[in-house]
């Protein structure tokens, strides 16, 4: 504990002494923010050489992004690594068709070549587009600017405090039976600059942060290896994250975080759940209600909610590559389409604390905000851009487009999904209480879903077998096999907001050529009845 | 300004490592630029070009390392990339098992740079695009499907006097066609360094039949079967296992390849006779870079001979810990075959399911390399050497160790992710349960 509250302590305390008084970046610090006048001239170029070539519309976003990180293993960093990259994409609609270029080089030449280069793509394809475009209308914000909100910049903590951070959670695992440990920071800052024909210009500053560790633990004499996953998570937050308070710890089975995270406590825990799991009783195949703790469901939730609800699936632009989607218009448009059980809710979001998906503009500039895509169980709306927003006979669009870099093309990306907690004031020891024969798992294992989101199988990190209301003792080699329509009405009780938590991935993969996002999803622990699991054993 | 010359990358990365105050410095320059074009629902989606050309710094006091990198070259950002890898570094703890850059390399060339691809235009793209929405079209289908095109070059130069230069370009195209109603899906995919042998309507004619084949597909109950794996499908399960080679984790018991104790499985029979599985760098097909990412040469390496394994890669400071030859990791992976084709396999199959590829391939259990996915885009049942039927498709649990040791034919190999792999059948494959996804 001591150690721990040192780190702590210096790592915040250290990290502020290094802002320089003149603003002025130092070198391993953060970014310094190219200056916003820069900035609007730098667009204008992209918008008043698009216009004048033709194009009905264009955007611009010129983003500097730096993303930092620091890998370790047992007792040694292995690599610190900075990546900044700073360039300019445009997008523009001539003949009823995108153009989409991008180049490092920014200057009014290279915004205006790369301009013209988006002009004649639009124009070369615009012989084989079929589909004219209709934007839904979008608030002219004039110029203005968001930040996410962060207590520390984990680019000013210095390398050497985060280093520390993750060797004392490796020694945390090396000194309670882990055989190997390996752990990683990942941060990120985007400054992204967007501006289009529609009169907005708008500056965002984003921060994300990601610690984690694998614990692995070996068994010389059998030959066999368990691993342990961290059960931190992604945010969007500061440095502060890493600031362990007791007010977002919630103890259980393990001890499970809030929007603070212990992870030395988590490492220290995870060596012996690994060392418990060599010996733990293999699963008995067979069907099973389960207990979904948060850094467990949020990935079902990802998978099986926030993915087929992605209009521009739905509508087949995916299908070469993610794939489309079960959950189809005429499902939409029945009204009665059943998605979960009746105290099902999801909510999409782009306006959470601490969540991933938390800005206050999308890339293509609309205002975020939240709305519900399933309501007391039945499909209610889909996630879509200005583009495709009108097939849904709307006409605001969500705020959900979203590019992964300046070198990429913005388009449909999830939002934060979460699932709604009920205020029956259900405890997690309540609804384990009312389980006769089931299993609790948490964390996020293996994981795979088919192109159209029916049929899945998922894996954890922990698992335990209930018996009787009582957790009886540990498993391994668990997966649970669903349809997603199935197992959603399959929930059966969800706790209440005491036991909300966000999980997330910094790195949801989708598109052609594809892109990373990163999205946040919360919920309360859930019980979901008689659900077919599966021995994924050797030795069973 | 993003496709430079040998002499330019050699002079560009001196002036960058002139800056240096580290022991030791790697600097790295690369550019391309990059086309693409998307269609779904036969009209073009979205289409981009995207240039851009960065440079990564590894600065290196005693044992600490740090890392920049930085897309902007004018004087005072590439003095910034330097200082910022070497504050880094210095602030960094030390890692003790930091290995020295190489010095001077011989490398055995490979060439993967075609013109033609490098100066691919939209017109062109455009083109493609059109030629394979055409053929779709004409069969009542409707198709998704994506090119993209690149050329650029690579340049190392460190300050123990290594210096490598390299051009490649590569395009890539893949087509799903899919019925009007939604019942029948087919896909096909083409990848080359050359663009002018790319053929987007053979590929969407292939694409085609299997969606209108595929479509009202039966649903047979999961369980082991005898299974054709097309190139692309044996291949994601190939390449995975491939990516399990690494020595250090198998003799620290964590590999499939442990044996515990701190022995390996090198040497021991895991696959079929028929199984050969080696990496070339100079393959004219799937040629790849001469050397791994910290510069040393490239060789062709066998990795399993006739089902038995031969060779695990290493890192630098795995390889001196342990006294051994530092073998990198593969550079591309060739599965040698036979000239059967694909569909001399389908005639000589009694009973078996024909898998077009496979998709959301995830870790089950890495001790034994068992891994879940799904079929997708184009099953179908086998009886008495022809096809019978689609199929729905199936959840697999499988692991490509089993199913290449019960392997009983090899097919041609074909390019795939630049890859060479041959369509093969298999028995007893897993699969565990049914999927309604079409």
């Amino acid at each position: 504990m001591e150690r721990r509250d040192f780190l702590r302590v210096g790592g915040l305390a250290a990290g502020s002494l290094v802002i320089p008084a003149t603003g002025q970046a130092v070198p391993s610090g953060s970014l310094s923010p190219v200056p916003t006048g820069d900035k609007k001239r730098l667009a204008d170029v992209a918008l008043n050489t698009a216009t004048s070539r033709g194009a009905t519309y264009a955007d611009v976003r010129i983003g500097r992004y730096l993303n930092q990180s620091i890998s370790t293993r047992e007792d040694r960093v292995t690599s610190t690594a900075d990546t900044e990259s700073y360039g300019v994409g445009i997008r523009v609609i001539v003949n009823d068709t995108w153009g989409f270029a991008a180049t490092n080089d920014v200057t009014e030449d290279g915004i205006a070549s790369a301009t013209q280069q988006a002009v004649g793509i639009a124009v070369a394809n615009s012989v084989i587009s079929d589909e004219p475009i209709r934007l839904a209308p979008v608030e002219s914000y004039g110029e203005v600017s968001w930040r996410t909100p962060i207590e520390q910049n984990a680019f000013d903590v210095p390398v050497a405090d985060k280093a520390e951070l993750l060797l004392a959670a490796n020694a945390a695992a090396m000194d309670n039976g882990a055989s190997f440990v390996s752990s990683f920071l990942s941060q990120v800052n985007e400054q992204k600059y967007f501006a289009s024909t529609e009169g907005s210009y708008i500056d965002q500053d984003v921060h994300r942060l990601w610690p984690r560790f694998t614990v692995t633990a070996v068994d010389p004499s059998t030959g066999q290896f368990q691993t342990r996953n961290s059960l931190g998570e992604p945010v969007g937050m500061g440095y502060e994250y890493l600031d362990p308070r007791d007010e977002a710890k919630y103890p259980g089975i393990t001890m499970r975080y809030g929007l603070h995270y212990d992870m030395i406590e988590d490492a220290a825990l995870a060596a012996e759940q690994a060392r418990e799991k060599l010996s733990a009783a293999s699963v008995e195949a067979g069907r099973y209600d389960l207990v979904l703790d948060p850094t467990h469901l949020w990935l079902t939730i990802h998978e099986s909610v926030g993915h087929p609800l992605e209009l521009d699936r739905v509508l087949g632009y995916e299908a070469n590559y993610a794939g489309t989607s079960f959950a189809t218009l005429d499902k939409w448009r029945s009204g009665t389409f059943n998605y979960g059980s009746p105290i099902v809710n999801f909510i999409a979001d782009k306006t959470q604390f601490g969540s991933l998906g938390y800005v206050g503009y999308d890339d293509e500039g609309v205002r975020t905000k939240r709305w519900y895509l399933v309501r007391n169980g039945i499909l209610v709306n889909y996630q879509a851009t200005r583009d495709q927003v009108h097939i849904l006979g709307q006409n605001e669009p969500h705020g959900s487009s979203y590019a992964q870099s300046w070198s990429a093309v913005q388009f449909q990306r999830m939002p934060n999904v979460s699932l709604e907690t009920t205020d029956n004031g259900v405890s997690v020891e309540d609804m384990i209480s009312g389980v006769e024969r089931g299993i609790y798992i948490l964390g996020r294992g293996s994981y795979s879903i088919d192109q159209q989101r029916y049929n899945f199988q998922f894996g954890g990190q922990l698992f335990y077998e209930i018996r009787d209301g009582q957790i009886d003792r540990m498993l391994k080699d668990v997966a649970y096999q669903s349809n997603t329509q199935d197992f959603w009405n399959a929930c059966s009780q969800i706790c209440d907001a005491s036991d909300y938590r966000l999980g997330g991935s910094f790195f949801d993969g989708k598109g052609q050529p594809p892109q990373v996002s990163a999205v946040s999803h919360g919920c309360a622990t859930s019980r979901f009845d008689d659900i077919d699991v599966i021995n994924t054993g050797s030795d069973s | 300004m993003t496709m430079l010359t040998r002499d330019e990358s050699f002079e560009l990365l001196g002036g960058v490592l002139e800056k240096s105050e580290a022991d030791h410095c790697t600097v790295r320059l690369s550019g391309s630029t990059g086309g693409n074009i998307r269609y779904a629902r036969n009209s073009v989606s979205t289409a981009g070009v995207t240039t851009n050309m960065s440079l990564s710094v590894q600065s290196t006091f005693g044992q600490k390392t740090g890392s920049s990198s930085i897309n902007e070259f004018d004087e005072d950002s590439l003095t910034r990339a330097v200082s910022r890898s070497e504050e880094l570094a210095r602030l960094a703890p030390e890692n003790r098992e930091f290995v020295e850059p190489l010095g001077p390399q011989r490398y055995q060339e490979s060439n993967a740079y075609f013109e033609s691809t490098a100066s691919t235009t939209p017109e062109r793209r455009t083109r493609a695009a059109a030629d394979s929405i055409s053929v779709v079209r004409e069969n009542g289908l409707v198709a998704a499907g994506f090119i993209q095109d690149s050329g650029g070059f690579r340049a190392t130069r460190n300050s123990a006097g290594l210096f490598n230069y390299r051009r490649s370009s590569n395009v890539s195209f893949s087509v799903t066609v899919r019925t009007e109603d939604g019942t029948g899906s087919g896909w096909a995919s083409r990848d080359y360094n050359d663009v002018s042998l790319l053929n987007t309507s053979d590929a969407s004619r292939i694409a085609s039949e299997k969606a209108s084949a595929s479509a009202n597909a039966v649903a047979l109950d999961p369980g082991d079967f005898t299974v054709i794996l097309e190139p692309a499908a044996a291949h994601d399960l190939i390449r995975n296992m491939m990516f399990n080679f690494d020595a250090r984790r198998a003799e620290e018991g964590r590999s499939f390849l442990s044996k515990g104790g701190g022995e390996t499985k090198l040497g021991e029979k895991l696959m079929d006779d028929k199984v050969t599985i080696y990496s070339d760098h100079t393959h004219p097909d799937v040629p790849a870079a001469p050397w791994a990412g910290d510069g040393r040469p490239r060789a062709r390496t066998t990795w399993v001979e006739n089902g038995v394994i031969r060779n695990l890669s290493y890192s630098r400071y795995w390889a001196r810990h342990k006294g051994v030859e530092a073998t990198p990791r593969p550079a591309n992976i060739i599965l040698d075959g036979s000239d059967t084709s694909l569909e001399d396999i389908i005639r000589d199959t009694q009973r078996g399911i024909l898998v077009t590829r496979l998709w959301y391939i995830r870790t089950v259990d890495p001790r034994t390399l068992l891994y879940t996915g799904l079929t997708r885009d184009g099953t179908f049942l086998i009886e008495n050497g022809s096809v019978k039927h689609a199929v729905k498709n199936f959840r697999f649990n499988e692991s490509p160790v089993a199913f290449l040791n019960s392997v009983d034919v090899l097919g041609e190999p074909v390019r795939f992710n630049g890859n060479f792999i041959p369509p093969m059948r298999v028995r007893d494959f897993s699969f565990t349960s049914l999927s309604d996804a079409v």
